[in-house]
């Protein structure tokens, strides 16, 4: 619940709401947090919701680091596996 | 399984550990904390103290949000479920803690309590609108990072009029954790545990910003480094630490300024203010009662408000008895001094928070620690 996780946005709608691409998962998270947002910016998410911008190099590095130390998964899972 | 991860970066990682053995004055300890789970996560997972001098140790303190939550609002948040027949929607890391005698989300599930894991508190509203006939409770925890997204969705609430979601609220603030452990008798007066720096969370800093720790290096003579989560960052800023007291200063620096600035995230700020007061206690695992530590929800808010909406009953919650996760969260003893470390409590049967979150001391002890002591250092060679 504490990490967060870079993810390039490839969608924005009017309502504080975008969706993000994310090693071929796509998942809407809200913008409300963070001003001046724009399609292929990266940024960093934590439980849904964009908490500020990363470089794309940033956001590799990141993604990278979390995948060897094996918290990658685990992240992913969180995000699409709760229930509804 | 490889229990220490190799680092990314090693000729870095190897000067770094090299200027911080030819920097930390032997003459001397340098004891740091980390405050967030997220650095003891990846102190463990890198073994990060194997590549510090003798002289130079890791405290690990109580930024875990799940382990600081004391059990008698778990008990409540139980109530909520099986007493309000409300649908209850958590964080995964909530489930498997324990509460009084052991009863956890997932057991209170187990017997029939709509209990629901969600990602986001995105997914409890829309689980309120998919839902109108039934009252569906946010149960609230964590730091500054998570408060945003719960003041969000009562305000999204309350846009939708959606008369059916409310928030248990259980927040709380780093800042004063911190100005706590410093004025505790435990740092004070038994001198039981020394604190000479802290590492201070990155995500939760990006939100609040690096300023409001700075009453707290001024006030105890503590310098303060925000750091963020990978090794590399952790080691960085112990060397700053361990610079700031070879020279005699206690400021508050950042190490992780590509995502942390002295005034953080104003949108961010402006948002909990709106929805959020200041509690004036709130009660800590391990850390007993903080005065202005948490926050709850404003009286503007109140309709959204589960303390106001449901009748909560007075209850005596109690820890598992010879659980030590309440001195571990203060640094006072370590995961290895609970005699249920390992045998009776592990990740699959915890007995205590701080072995069920992947952030809580135990947890990291076990999962990475378990096989390692101090005369058995694996990556002290590979990295001299
Ligand atoms: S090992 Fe288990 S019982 Fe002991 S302090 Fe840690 S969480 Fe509590």
């Amino acid at each position: 619940m504490c990490l967060a996780i870079p993810a390039k946005i490839t969608e924005l709608d009017g309502d504080d709401m975008a969706v993000v691409a994310l090693e071929g998962i796509k998942k809407r998270i809200s913008t409300a947090l963070v001003e001046d947002l724009a399609v292929g910016d990266y940024v960093l998410v934590h439980v849904g919701y964009a908490l500020h911008k990363v470089s794309p190099d940033e956001a590799a590095r990141t993604l990278q680091l979390m995948a060897e130390a094996g918290v990658l998964q685990d992240e992913l899972d969180e995000m699409t596996g709760a229930d509804q | 399984m490889k229990y220490v991860s190799e680092f990314r970066d090693k000729d870095l990682a190897k000067s770094v550990s090299a200027a911080i053995r030819r920097e930390a004055d032997p003459g001397r300890t340098y004891n740091f904390m980390e405050f967030c789970g997220g650095h003891t996560h990846a102190i463990f997972r890198y073994g990060v103290q194997d590549l510090m001098p003798d002289n130079v140790a890791y405290m690990h303190g109580p930024g875990c949000p799940v382990c600081v939550l004391p059990v008698r609002r778990l008990d409540d948040a139980v109530e909520i479920a099986e007493r309000h027949n409300a649908i209850l929607c958590t964080y995964g890391d909530m489930m498997r803690v324990p509460g009084t005698k052991q009863r956890s989300l997932i057991r209170a599930k187990a017997d029939g309590a709509d209990i629901r894991m969600v990602y986001s508190t995105l997914d409890a509203l829309k689980i309120s609108r998919d839902n109108p006939d039934r009252e569906v409770v946010f149960f609230a925890i964590g730091f500054e990072t998570t408060t945003p997204p719960t003041a969000v969705a009562i305000k999204q609430a309350q846009k939708e009029d959606l008369s059916n979601f409310s928030v248990f609220c259980n927040h709380v603030l780093t800042p004063p954790a911190i100005a706590h452990i410093l004025q505790s008798p435990d740092v004070q007066d038994l001198g039981t545990v020394e604190i000479d720096g802290f590492l201070g969370p990155s995500h939760v800093s990006s939100v609040i910003g690096s300023k409001p720790y700075e009453p707290a290096a001024e006030i105890f003579g503590k310098p303060v480094v925000i750091a963020g989560f990978e090794p590399l960052d952790v080691m960085q800023s112990t060397l700053m630490l361990i610079r700031q007291i070879n020279e005699g200063r206690f400021e508050v620096e950042n190490e992780y300024t590509r995502g942390v600035t002295r005034e953080g995230n104003l949108k961010a700020q402006a948002l909990v203010e709106e929805v959020f007061d200041t509690r004036d206690a709130f009660e800590w695992r391990g850390l007993g009662t903080v005065a202005k530590s948490a926050l709850k929800i404003r009286e503007a808010f109140a309709a959204f408000d589960a303390e106001q909406r449901f009748e909560i009953s007075p209850k005596q919650s109690r820890e598992v008895k010879s659980c030590e996760c309440p001195a571990i969260l203060r640094g006072v003893k370590k995961p290895t001094d609970c005699k249920l470390f390992g045998k009776v409590c592990t990740p699959d049967t915890p007995m205590g928070s701080c072995m069920v979150s992947s952030e809580g001391a135990c947890a990291a002890y076990w999962t990475y620690g378990r096989f390692r002591t101090k005369s058995a250092r694996p990556q002290r060679e590979a990295a001299a």
